[in-house]
């Protein structure tokens, strides 16, 4: 007798309309967690809005800015540290985003994820948008605020910011997955934070134009022109004026494209930094 | 003469050689042993003795190293979606979402599967009537007993349907009565659907005569087979007594110059 094994029918891949249902699914989940956590929603709208009640008025009459582009006449330095504002309130979600995946890996919750047939590519890349998606509504809702205190951008402009901040939140979003990934312990993120967000915040043209930095330090205007985020300050600054600073669009497309092969990669269970380390695996006993 | 041909079923899981190293330190050593679909098998083995890196690398959170895993035919490595599609996964740790409700985790399973809303939901229903988690559908789940939430994971492993659960350790942290629920329920998937069930644990009371055992310590499989089968070639008179002396004439040997 001859005994032969069975061979089961072949899986056909997803279908397109199965992968949008995955990314919806991880999108209405982060967006839920998101509602679950009030405090973080005020927390994200209290920190720009000190700076620009406060520090920006406070500073008002020290730091005048000249005309620059996008803007056509004096601004306000209100008006100026808008959009580097709106960027603070991503990358801090960026971060806040990655930390909960940091979170879930030590809690386990994060297995429930790569276990998934879908491709772990297409798995990340939809944590990514969702991160991302759940920051823009902060955003509009500061500029709304923002909007009562009469810092005002051109009507179509509130529209032509949004490709630009769907590819700054995927930027940022994308830097905190690769640093989630390299991160073993929650602690060690919490750390590794406070040295991503507050150099890359200060050392760009978020609180003020480049021109007066290489006044004060060349070597500083060089880090701050290095910087990633400098650029993404600068691409939505000119789409809130309905115009498009290319360098910055390259710069940033470029930057998110790297960030994001290299959480992939991080995650990658044959070559990431997590098989190396023995995770997610809870002691890999 | 005319040769009979008959067709079985791939092995539900099929270990080779399989071996993983955390830098320096051997978690697994060259394990082998496959499990006939349709049947309770049970990976016995004390902490630390390679359970958890197996079921990582049966479920791809891990590469391997070396060796070969296929599941029903696929090989995790190298056709990991079809794989991966017919595994329904138990973790030791929690992976719910405490914030969610029930039927939220479940349909958020469902999507990572592509399975619709409508669908999803459907499923979430009915696994959820089977497990007798109903009138909890829609409660969040922190404010579940460590039991119940156990019964959601068995639930959700089993939303899209696998022909094959894996459970590594899901009765830790629960009581007696729980423990035995989840057993006995598991155990009905294999009796009454044909589930291949792949069950991990260091509890030798949750081994049962009709079971497959693998007895696994410090990365290596010092037996498989049935029950008496692994009762009889350790000389012993039950699985208890069947592992200590494995797993003592194991650490002898090891210690032994």
């Amino acid at each position: 007798m001859t005994v032969e094994l069975a061979t089961f029918p072949r899986m056909t891949g997803f279908a397109p309309v199965q992968y949008a249902i995955c990314l919806k699914g991880i999108v209405w989940r982060e967006g839920l967690r998101f509602l679950h956590q009030r405090e973080r929603f005020v927390a994200a709208l209290v920190r720009p809005l000190v700076w620009l009640f406060i520090f920006a008025a406070g500073f008002r009459q020290v730091l005048g800015v000249s005309i620059i582009p996008p803007y056509e006449t004096y601004i306000l330095y209100e008006v100026y540290i808008t959009p580097g504002l709106m960027l603070l309130i991503q990358l801090f979600n960026g971060m806040q985003s990655s930390l909960s995946m940091v979170y879930d890996r030590e809690m386990g919750n994060m297995r429930t994820l790569l276990v998934s047939p879908m491709p772990r590519w297409f798995l990340l890349s939809s944590k990514l948008v969702a991160g991302m998606a759940v920051s823009l509504p902060q955003v509009y809702t500061f500029l709304a605020i923002a909007w009562f205190w009469e810092i005002e951008a051109p009507a179509f402009g509130y529209i032509a910011v949004l490709p630009a901040l769907v590819l700054s939140g995927l930027m940022l979003g994308a830097l905190g997955m690769l640093m989630s990934s390299v991160s073993k312990q929650l602690e060690n993120f919490a750390g590794a934070m406070n040295f991503v967000i507050f150099p890359m915040f200060f050392a760009s043209s978020a609180l003020y134009p480049l021109w007066r930095v290489r006044e004060a330090s060349p070597l500083l205007y060089y880090v701050c022109e290095l910087n990633p985020f400098t650029h993404a300050v600068e691409l939505v600054r000119f789409a809130l004026y309905c115009q498009i600073n290319w360098i910055s669009l390259a710069v940033v497309g470029g930057c998110t494209a790297l960030f994001m092969v290299g959480a992939i990669l991080a995650y990658d269970p044959s070559r990431g930094f997590l098989a190396r380390r023995g995770e997610p695996g809870g002691g890999g006993a | 003469m005319m040769q009979e041909m008959t067709t079985v079923d791939p092995p539900a899981v099929a270990i080779a050689g399989v071996s993983h190293c955390y830098g320096r330190r051997q978690a697994l050593d060259d394990v082998t042993f496959s499990i006939t679909p349709s049947t309770f098998a049970v990976l016995l083995g004390l902490n630390g003795a390679g359970k958890s890196t197996l079921f990582s690398l049966i479920t791809r959170l891990y590469a391997i190293q070396r060796g070969h895993i296929r599941i029903f035919g696929r090989d995790i490595a190298h056709a990991s979606s079809e794989a991966l599609r017919m595994i329904g996964v138990v973790f030791q740790q929690r992976t719910l979402d405490l914030d969610l409700s029930v039927v939220q985790n479940l349909t958020y399973h469902a999507a990572l599967h592509g399975i619709g809303k409508h669908d999803g939901r459907a499923r979430a229903d009915e696994v959820l009537a089977r497990t007798a988690l109903s009138d909890r559908a829609n409660d969040k789940v922190r404010n579940l007993s460590g039991g119940q939430m156990r019964r959601v994971e068995i639930a959700r492993a089993l939303l899209h349907r696998p022909r094959l659960l894996v459970l590594d350790e899901p009765t830790v942290g629960l009581d007696i009565k729980s423990r035995a629920d989840i057993l006995g329920y598991v155990r009905r998937l294999v009796v009454e659907d044909g589930a291949s069930v792949l069950w991990a644990t260091h509890l030798i009371d949750e081994v049962s005569n009709d079971d497959d055992v693998i007895v696994l310590h410090q990365g290596r499989v010092l037996a498989h087979g049935s029950v008496s089968r692994v009762v009889e070639a350790a000389g012993a008179q039950d699985i208890r007594v069947a592992f200590t002396r494995l797993t003592q004439g194991a650490d002898a040997a090891i210690e032994a110059p």
